[in-house]
């Protein structure tokens, strides 16, 4: 990568109490890069991307999003935040307001964007996740799939150009994946630079630029999928690939 | 017919089933004798039910004949004291002579149509405001307005209504403007409370608890005693607060203290995601209370806020404690002459149905509004 990273975590510590929970994390991610992150349950996935548009505080080391640093200066974190999409296990929709309103809410209160090419912009991702008809139902009313496509679309009308996922699957029934999956594959046609954890090897193979596997709080390889897949070098890694691979 | 062959018999008994058995079915479940049937599995399906059955029926049967027959049927409905004297029932002769003093209290008996047409202002903002088509800012508007308005009337001095100081203020008016004033200002405050209590600045957390657990601590009475006695202590020589400004001022801070706990617990029950879904859109802080915290917060705990709001609204009987003459205590002076002295039952049982009217209003209000609220959006 000639081109300076968009996401770079230099050295990046945190601590939950007495708990080291990310130890010495380093990692970059170049414009229109798709890192993936995977790892055992509990290892710090989450508390890593979430540092990522500062949802977590991390008390020691660097993270610089698009040339700027995160800090405690909250301008600099308003800043970061409408440039950096995040899609959660959860969905997190508002279930107080439409389909329609999740969708517009933030461009027009964090962009000021006026209200009819907010909608116009809304319909337009919408179409692209495939569920424009939903526009005025409620998030309760939707499936977990349906719902989960409403937050990719939501995260996409603030035009970020960097996407987080943590675990967007993980939360739906086994038909439903596909879906989405398939709305993230083409995000990353499209170019998005993207972070994504994920134990989704299928997609991971098919759109990953780079693995990440972390254990215990530590990154503890990364590598292009060809060899990650075929041939990790971590010992770790080579057991936890056997695990979700094996059955 | 009489001897049929046991072999015929049994077949037109099959016959007879075959053809009954359908219709015997279906007439079954609409079966007549509904109130019937309820009665018997709900008032006498046991043993000990049938007890409290029968108990709950003597009660009845000695309270309310008895009371049918002092309230209507030997009611004195008109007349002066002295007709009421001969009645045996109730004397409602009074409400119909001293209503204008229950509802007005000391405001200068000529000018009652002042107060008249502030309540009657004041009532239709609220009918208004209940519509939630409504809801739109000229609604605020109407309320600055509504209250210029009303306060122009009660206070006069202008266009050829005399002046009329706020100590001779009282009833029905004083009663509703302190109510809705109060609840007005306590619910915003409340909010402000409830968010600083869950703040996460140490200074902004400490200042909110301390408030709230100070004045849950301590009686109405005492908060309005103080702010009507303590308070003009505090203030630069020569300058007076109104006291019915000081008695609202006291409401105000008591009712938010409550509230603020009610709304407390609505913001401990909208999940965490919400918080961070809006952060991760990039939301300001007020924003992301103002559009999505404060609206799941709030209509999951309009249950305990009404309550609260109810309890305000009775509470404004207590600004008797600072000299304000409220719409109970306007009902007492009104008793006061001794041609009506005896029959301050009844003088009670009008005020008291007054405050409830408005109450039941509030709580009825309360559950339409909160069936409207969750239309559309059950999880
Ligand atoms: N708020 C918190 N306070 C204390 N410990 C926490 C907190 N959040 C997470 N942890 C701990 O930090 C560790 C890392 O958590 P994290 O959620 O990042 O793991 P993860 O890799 O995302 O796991 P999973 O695959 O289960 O989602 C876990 O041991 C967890 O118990
Ligand atoms: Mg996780």
């Amino acid at each position: 990568m000639a081109e300076a990273p968009v996401v770079e975590l230099i050295d990046v510590q945190k601590w939950y109490g007495a708990f080291h929970v990310l130890k010495d994390l380093s990692l970059s991610v170049g414009k229109g890069e798709k890192v993936v992150v995977c790892g055992p349950s509990g290892s710090g996935k989450s508390t890593m991307i979430r540092c990522i548009n500062r949802l977590e505080v991390h008390q020691a080391g660097r993270i610089v999003v698009g040339g700027v640093e995160l800090g405690d200066d909250v301008k600099a974190i308003e800043t970061i935040r409408k440039d950096v999409g995040m899609v959660f296990q959860s969905f997190n929709l508002f279930p107080h307001l439409t389909v329609l309103e999740n969708l517009t809410l933030a461009p027009l209160w964090v962009k000021h964007v006026p209200k009819a090419e907010a909608e116009e912009l809304a319909m337009h991702y919408l179409e692209r996740v495939h569920i424009p008809e939903q526009a005025n139902k409620y998030p309760g009313q939707l499936s977990g799939g349906q719902q989960q496509r409403v937050a990719i679309a939501r995260s996409l009308c603030m035009k970020p150009s960097i996407m987080l996922f943590d675990e967007p699957t993980s939360a739906l029934d086994p038909e439903m994946v596909k879906e989405v999956l398939d709305v993230m594959i083409g995000l990353a046609e499209d170019g998005m630079t993207m972070i994504c954890v994920t134990h989704e090897m299928g997609f991971a193979r098919a759109v990953a630029d780079t693995m990440v596997f972390m254990d215990e709080g530590r990154i503890v390889e990364t590598a292009p999928p060809t060899q990650f897949f075929a041939d990790p070098r971590n010992e770790r890694t080579r057991q936890f690939l056997g695990q979700i691979i094996g059955h | 017919m009489i001897d049929r062959q046991p072999h015929d018999h049994s077949a037109t008994g099959v016959a007879a089933a075959d053809v009954e058995e359908p219709s015997a079915v279906s007439l079954q479940p609409p079966g007549p004798p509904r109130l019937l049937g309820w009665a018997r599995e709900n008032l006498f399906g046991s043993v000990p039910n049938t007890v409290m059955t029968l108990l709950a029926l003597a009660l009845l049967w000695e309270v309310v004949p008895p009371f049918l027959s002092w309230a209507l049927v030997h009611a004195q409905w008109g007349g002066d004291g002295a007709a009421c004297r001969q009645a045996e029932g109730a004397c409602w002769a009074l409400v119909g002579e001293r209503h204008r003093l229950m509802l007005f209290g000391v405001y200068p008996y000529d000018q009652h149509w002042r107060p008249l047409l502030a309540t009657a202002i004041l009532v239709t903002l609220l009918a208004t405001s209940a519509v939630r088509a409504f809801w739109r800012p000229w609604l605020l508007w109407a309320w600055l307005a509504g209250f210029a308005v009303i306060a122009l009337l009660m206070w006069g001095g202008v266009l050829g209504m005399p002046y009329v100081e706020t100590d001779m203020w009282g009833g029905l008016p004083l009663t509703l403007a302190l109510a809705v004033l109060g609840i007005a200002l306590a619910f915003p405050l409340s909010i402000v409370l409830a968010l600083g209590r869950r703040s996460e600045l140490p200074v902004i957390r400490a200042f909110s608890v301390a408030y709230i657990e100070l004045v849950r601590g301590i009686p109405l009475v005492s908060v309005l005693f103080m702010a009507s006695v303590m308070f003009p202590l505090f203030l630069p020589e020569g300058v007076t607060i109104d006291k019915l400004l000081r008695a609202l001022v006291g409401m105000v801070l008591f009712t938010a203290a409550y509230l603020a706990e009610a709304v407390r617990g609505g913001l401990q029950a909208v999940p965490r995601g919400q918080e961070e879904a809006a952060d991760a859109l990039g939301l300001s802080y007020w924003r992301k209370m103002r559009l999505i915290v404060l609206p799941q917060a709030l209509r999951l705990v309009i249950p305990p806020i009404v309550n609260q709001f109810i309890s305000c609204f009775k509470d404004t009987s207590l600004v008797t404690i600072v000299g304000l003459y409220d719409l109970l205590a306007a009902t007492k002076a009104a008793l006061a002459d001794p041609e009506w002295r005896p029959f301050f039952v009844e003088g009670y049982v009008a005020a008291a149905l007054v405050y409830w009217s408005f109450c039941f209003f509030m709580s009825r209000y309360s559950q339409w509004l909160e069936h409207q609220l969750a239309t559309g959006q059950k999880r």
